[in-house]
């Protein structure tokens, strides 16, 4: 009997068959996923990339809670199209501290990954509020219950915490300071600022809402979306093919 | 496993040997073509190998042949792209925007250029028509609040107002209610006066009270009689255009807590030969000066 006809070992134990199928399937998995855990070119070398704000954070994280996802991807993919309509592809760099990820291509509204600083705040109160007082043809639905619910942020330094543990960067003073820098972010004239902007560089303070006597969830949305896609310094990027 | 191969007397083909409670089958072999596609698949990966990037290394991957990345295609599509319309984009970028309205065959490309980049840049706050929304100017009139003339547009476009740029269009009127600067009844009568000056129904004898409040707390940027003054960005308050509304609820609204529309500069968001076909286009839309 040559070594083609071994097979009938396995056909006939359901147990070895299993273990077989184990190995086979988990050495292509070792081929394409292991690679980009130490490959150098997996994640590219950027200048400017910091883990989200608590305030930034808090705000994805309503992003995710409201499906923004089932509608809009954020990623800008190489195409010329793309590019032309959203700014620069997104690097894979630009989204090491997402988790998850908020990649996609299937887009009812438009992609999200370089809307910051596009419209202004109003413009994202406004739109959110009502997308058709902005946008007429919009469908999206409206979020006008934001501008009113205060933000949770007695467990931020949790939230920091949990991403820590899946290794984010967060220092012991951010998940320390987590509570106050949420506050601090939407308050310019905070004596903590200063302290505020050296944990998280490029940072924008200011009142997001348009209501600066209450912390809201509009603020933390508003917050993360006007600091998509706003990081990384594409000039250096440009310049420097090592970093590609 | 019982390996009795034996010949099927219907068909005339060997069995496979197995047998289950009675049940045996028959070895027919792939169908031909099916065998071949396959094989030639496996054949074609093996090319793919070579001429695409495929295998991870220890420090780094296989490249390919011709070092194909999908980063670099895009660039090479965008450059391209860009080439084809050198000729035009080469004579936009060294010329002013008054050599470009000139030149008849420069206008009709910085026009149909201006216009789709409108329509994904600025169409969200101005309106697909440019006709505006409230707090969003309409930019088919003819009325600026600073400066209809090319270079102006273009420098709004570049720096924004009151954007996170250095170079913005920057004016704070007060928050005459909120900062406690004019008392209620005041802004009530200078809220006449203002209806007066757009040529509203008002009260005559408040706007009376109201045209001195005006005279001294807003006459020094919107200008005496209500004209505007662009180098500040007060805006012209004796016609009926509005960017907030120019009722009494919304005057009202406007001097008690002020109004601060914010552009973004788009100065290295777009690059110039865009921002320049940007400013033509809106300049070409009806009020420009």
């Amino acid at each position: 009997m040559s070594l083609l006809n071994k097979h009938a070992i396995f056909e006939k134990n359901s147990i070895l068959l299993c273990v077989g199928i184990l190995i086979t399937v988990a050495i292509g998995g070792l081929v394409e996923i292991s690679p980009l855990f130490y490959l150098e070119s997996t994640i590219e070398k950027v200048k400017g990339m910091r883990p989200y704000t608590p305030l930034e954070l808090a705000g994805r994280n309503i992003y995710i809670r409201e499906g923004c996802y089932n509608c809009h991807s954020q990623m800008v993919r190489p195409f010329r199209d793309e590019a032309e309509r959203y700014g620069h592809y997104s690097l894979a760099a630009e989204s090491m501290y997402d988790h998850p990820f908020q990649w996609g291509s299937k887009r009812t509204g438009p992609d999200l990954a370089r809307v910051g600083g596009r419209y202004s705040d109003d413009w994202h109160v406004a739109h959110l509020v009502n997308p058709r007082s902005v946008v007429p043809e919009s469908i999206m639905p409206g979020y006008p219950f934001l501008a009113n619910k205060e933000l949770k942020i007695d467990d931020m330094a949790g939230h920091l915490a949990a991403n820590r543990g899946v290794g984010v960067p967060y220092t012991d003073e951010m998940i320390e300071n987590a509570v106050l820098d949420a506050q601090v972010q939407t308050n310019p004239d905070a004596d903590e600022v200063d302290a505020f902007m050296a944990r998280y560089p490029k940072a924008q303070v200011r009142d997001f809402d348009g209501n600066p006597d209450k912390l809201t969830e509009m603020d933390a949305v508003v917050a993360y979306l006007q600091m998509l896609g706003t990081l990384v310094d594409f000039d250096l990027y440009a310049q420097d093919p090592a970093l590609r | 496993m019982a390996h009795n191969v034996e010949k099927d007397a219907v068909t005339g083909v060997d069995t496979t040997g197995h047998e289950w409670d009675g049940i045996k089958e028959l070895n027919n072999p792939l169908p031909r073509w099916w065998l071949w596609t396959f094989y030639i698949t496996v054949i074609w990966s093996i090319g793919y190998w070579i001429v695409y990037p495929a295998w991870p290394l220890v420090s780094s991957y296989t490249e390919g042949m011709f070092g194909y990345s999908s980063r670099q295609e895009v660039m090479d599509r965008i450059a391209e792209a860009k080439e084809a319309q050198s000729a035009y984009l080469g004579k936009i970028e060294s010329a002013s925007l008054d050599e470009i309205r000139n030149d008849s065959e420069l206008l009709n490309f910085a026009l149909a250029g201006g216009r789709s980049a409108f329509a994904v840049n600025c169409s969200q706050c101005h309106g697909q028509g440019a006709q505006g929304f409230v707090g969003y100017p309409n930019l088919n009139d003819d009325e600026w609040i600073w400066g209809g003339k090319p270079e102006e547009i273009m420098q709004t476009i570049n720096f924004g107002i009151r954007s996170a740029h250095d170079d913005t269009r920057f004016s704070q009127m007060p928050a005459f209610g909120k900062d406690g600067i004019l008392e209620r009844p005041q802004i009530n009568a200078v809220v006449e006066y203002v209806l007066k000056l757009s040529g509203q129904e008002h009260d005559a004898a408040l706007a009376g009270t109201g045209q001195e409040v005006f005279v001294e707390q807003c006459a020094a940027c919107h200008g005496e009689n209500g004209g505007g003054m662009r180098e500040l960005g007060a805006p012209r308050l004796s016609d009926s255009i509005w960017l907030y509304g120019g009722d009494r609820e919304a005057l009202r609204e406007t001097v008690t807590n002020a109004r601060y529309g914010v552009m973004p500069a788009w100065t290295g968001r777009l690059d110039e030969a865009t921002i320049k076909q940007l400013a033509v286009y809106v300049h070409s839309l009806g009020g420009g000066e």
